[in-house]
């Protein structure tokens, strides 16, 4: 047995850790997500996992629930080393995760979604229902959830869903819990009785994994923190040697060695206003205004409403109150045909879903909303869409075997340029671009950014959400932060640093522990 | 920005794919049951016989065509058997009332029309599964015809309506063979030549996607939903001209042999995939297979197991082949 060296030393920790990673890598094709990165979990304390998107804190949960493998490293389960072949190994070995959005099902009555694929049986094999009932009962109490086992699950509230799916995760006698934004779709209320309830489970002794964004709840719940960034291990050490200043800090770092197109800022005229929009569900009171040759970033944390906003904008979900004014003149947009029109476009975030028809061969991916230029009365010509295909894709310099090959079958990085360049030959005024570099290629990404730069230098206006830092401080003019569907704050470029940026987005007030 | 990198734009001609494609491989099959055929039976190559078979796949191939635009748009339509009764029922009546032949055709239009525009309603303004609408519909368009007629038949057409089935219009080439081809050329333009076209595809490999495209997905699938009516119309029209009766029993079973057809010619099920050049092949080998075996004396229910094992065996066939190649 290896003697595991940890990077600081666990000060004020009496006990060794249940589980550990040691010098865990996980590569994906282009991309290397974790990097010998270490982990630490002891009993009946709590560790917040912290890090920007992209940091790795899920590819970490996939290996700690045995959905991915570990290129290199070792897991460590009381000293020993052990591997998560499968879901189920990590079951046994008694690690169990509560997701942000957990599949439940809404049919079935509360005890047999907590022990579905595990009830207890009788002797014939069969379900052991009263058992069952029992069982779950009496886990329920032990999180001090008040409901019956038998009620179907379509008859509770999201908040005692949740609680089930809580009830679930520790009913196959789990040592080690991970609590991925557990918080994310609480109410006030509703998080303190998980505060209670992670307690509860640190008094049973359980080793909590608890990855949030939110720092007042990691300071009011954690024992121990980990940082990760691009991958790395940057530190980690008790909650209660460091502020939140230190954290931000340690998670955002130094820019990381990404280079970004030199821009010069046009100072253009305004094309599009926004005022007074509201969703009764996403956003509210969202005021904001873009301007030709600008590039106006939107940041925020997962879950702040911009894409809802985006969408909303390109006409694919109502706003229930606003205005929009394109060129200083009212538009009411109803659907992504009436947007085109207009001359707003969207990249959408989710690219395989919404934004290509992976089936489908490139040249027609990008002259579908143009189909309307390249035809004429309504007959196609097919040498008309080749050229505009040729056209656009060579000025994204994409890399593909032909045109007539299916899209399906580029990279991320070729795929995002095809569903850019789909956008660019309807010759629009705004582009409105969602994560456009999210899990694609470095390459691929530089070609992207240095493209939205000349498009920005050609008078078209460009909105980027991101959640990238430096992404966001690397492109925009200005920055727009939401928080909870609302705007915080817009920023000038200008001494805009990482930390505002964090601390906006997460609601940390200015000067808190400074 | 210059980039000196040119994607070419095809890597193969469309001749070279053609000649790969599903359709060659019906055509394959077409010609071998041809072959077959003329060897089973002396009365097989006989013109007029011919000719005769071409009835018992024109009327179905019509309404195929469209529903193979519908299937590649990812819906169906099973209640065209019930709108041609329910056509023909209202034909029917429309006869009692004393109304001539154009009148006659312009009621089995609309009737085909407005029973098309009632699935498009509910499928693409309610939202509701496409499946179960037109199963619905199935019970209640040939419902309302037993109603009308009880155990009765209309019958007396007028003479001049007969010539819709049973007329030709030149040599052993029928009014319904000669429909059926300008109907092939008219939806494989607009499937394979036309915006519309375009837009059926993009909405079957990705309705998501094709609305975040700009494409109207719900007016496109109206609009299919339409046409399918209409050519059960057009087929009730034929139909009932070729019978000279209606029984509300009238192409009783037709949607599960239309959609065979469509499926026979390599249209994808679940959508986005399929050409109508390979809804006409199928349309031949299914009427050339009636045929042949009609001729062979065989009963109609040996016919339905032919049926069902042919389609099965060309869908089946090349998966199995492609897997036999890739070990």
């Amino acid at each position: 047995m290896q003697a595991v060296a940890p990077p600081t030393a666990p000060e004020g920790a009496r006990t060794d850790p249940i589980l550990a990673l040691d010098g865990v890598t996980k590569i994906f094709p282009g991309v290397k997500a974790l990097s010998d990165v270490a982990l630490r979990l002891y009993p009946g304390q709590v560790t917040a996992l912290v890090g920007e998107n992209g940091a790795g804190k899920s590819t970490v949960v996939k290996i700690l629930t045995g959905i991915y493998q570990p290129d290199g490293g070792q897991i460590l389960l009381d000293g020993q080393p052990v591997s998560f072949a499968t879901a189920q190994d990590a079951a046994s070995a008694g690690v169990t995760a509560i997701h942000q959005e957990t599949v439940l099902f809404d049919d079935l009555s509360v005890a047999e979604n907590i022990y579905l694929g595990h009830a207890p049986r009788t002797r014939l094999g069969l379900i052991d229902t009263r058992a069952m009932i029992a069982k779950a009962a009496k886990i329920l109490a032990s999180i001090g959830a008040h409901m019956d086992p038998t009620v179907r699950l379509r008859d509770l509230g999201i908040a005692n869903k949740h609680l089930v799916a809580i009830a679930r995760a520790l009913s196959v006698d789990a040592r080690i819990v991970i609590m991925d934004e557990p918080t994310a779709a609480l109410s006030h209320k509703e998080i303190q009785e998980l505060y209670d309830l992670v307690e509860k489970l640190k008094a049973q002794g359980k080793a909590i994994l608890f990855i949030s964004h939110k720092f007042d709840e990691i300071f009011r719940i954690a024992d121990r923190y980990t940082v990760f960034r691009d991958g790395q291990f940057i530190g980690d050490g008790l909650i209660t040697d460091v502020t939140e200043s230190d954290l931000v800090k340690m998670m955002v770092g130094r820019a990381v060695d990404q280079i970004f197109p030199d821009r010069q800022r046009l100072g253009g005229t305004e094309i599009l206003r926004v005022v007074g929009y509201d969703h009764p569900t996403e956003f509210a009171d969202i005021n904001f205004t873009l301007h030709r040759g600008e590039i106006l970033g939107f940041y925020g944390l997962v879950g702040a409403g911009r894409s809802e906003l985006m969408q909303a904008l390109f006409g694919i979900t109502r706003p229930s109150k606003g205005v929009v004014r394109i060129d200083d003149k009212v538009r009411v947009i109803r659907s992504p045909a009436e947007a085109v029109a207009q001359g707003i476009v969207y990249v959408p975030e989710d690219r395989g879903k919404q934004g290509a028809i992976t089936s489908l061969p490139i040249f027609q991916n990008i002259t579908l909303p143009s189909l309307r230029r390249t035809s004429r009365n309504g007959f196609l010509r097919l040498a008309e869409e080749f050229r505009l295909a040729r056209d656009y894709t060579s000025r994204l310099d994409l890399r593909a075997a032909s045109l007539d090959t299916e899209l399906g079958t580029l990279s991320g990085g070729n795929q995002q340029k095809v569903v850019i360049a789909k956008w660019l030959a309807t010759r629009p005024k705004v582009i409105i671009l969602d994560e456009p570099t999210k899990g694609i290629d470095i390459g691929s990404k530089a070609a992207v950014h240095e493209f939205m730069a000349e498009l920005a230098a050609q008078g078209l206006a460009v909105i980027m959400v991101s959640s990238e830092i430096p992404e966001i401080l690397g492109m925009s003019d200005r920055v727009v932060v939401m928080r909870e569907g609302r705007i915080v704050d817009i920023l000038d470029h200008d001494n805009l640093t990482p930390e505002t940026l964090v601390r906006r987005a997460a609601g940390i007030e200015d000067g808190a522990d400074q | 920005m210059s980039t000196t990198r040119t994607i070419p734009d095809r890597l193969q001609s469309p001749l070279q794919r053609n000649l790969k494609s599903w359709e060659t491989l019906l055509l394959l099959v077409a010609v071998g049951i041809f072959i077959l055929n003329s060897f089973a039976s002396p009365y097989f190559l006989d013109p007029w016989n011919l000719s005769d078979a071409t009835f018992n796949f024109t009327e179905k191939a019509m309404i195929a065509f469209a529903m193979a635009l519908l299937i590649i748009s990812g819906e169906i339509d099973l209640s065209v058997a019930s709108i041609i009764a329910l056509a023909s029922t209202a034909m029917g009546f429309a006869v009692q009332m004393g109304f001539g032949t154009p009148a006659l055709v312009m009621v089995g239009l609309g009737v085909g029309l407005v029973c098309g525009a009632f699935n498009g309603v509910l499928v693409t303004r309610f939202g509701l599964p496409s499946i179960v609408v037109t199963i619905g519909t199935m019970s209640l368009f040939r419902g309302i015809s037993y109603i009308v007629l009880g155990d009765q038949a209309f019958r007396g057409y007028p003479i001049d309506f007969a010539f819709f089935g049973q007329g030709y219009v030149w040599w052993i080439i029928s009014f319904e063979l000669a429909l059926f081809g300008v109907l092939a050329v008219i939806f494989g333009v607009l499937l394979h030549k036309t915006n519309f076209g375009r837009a059926v595809y993009a909405i079957g490999n990705n309705p998501v996607a094709a609305a975040f495209s700009g494409i109207r997905v719900a007016r496109v699938k109206f609009i299919l939903f339409l046409l399918t009516g209409l050519m059960s119309g057009v087929a009730a029209i034929c139909l009932t001209s070729r019978l000279g009766s209606t029984r509300p029993s009238i192409a009783m079973g037709w949607e599960l042999e239309i959609v065979t057809m469509v499926v026979l010619g390599g249209v994808s099920i679940l959508g986005g995939a399929g050409t109508i050049p390979g809804v006409v092949l199928a349309a031949f080998i299914m009427g050339l297979v009636t045929f042949g075996l009609g001729l062979l004396n065989v009963p109609g229910i040996v016919m339905s197991i032919v049926i069902g094992a042919l389609l099965i065996s060309v869908i089946a066939l090349p998966r199995l082949w492609e897997k036999w190649k890739t070990r």
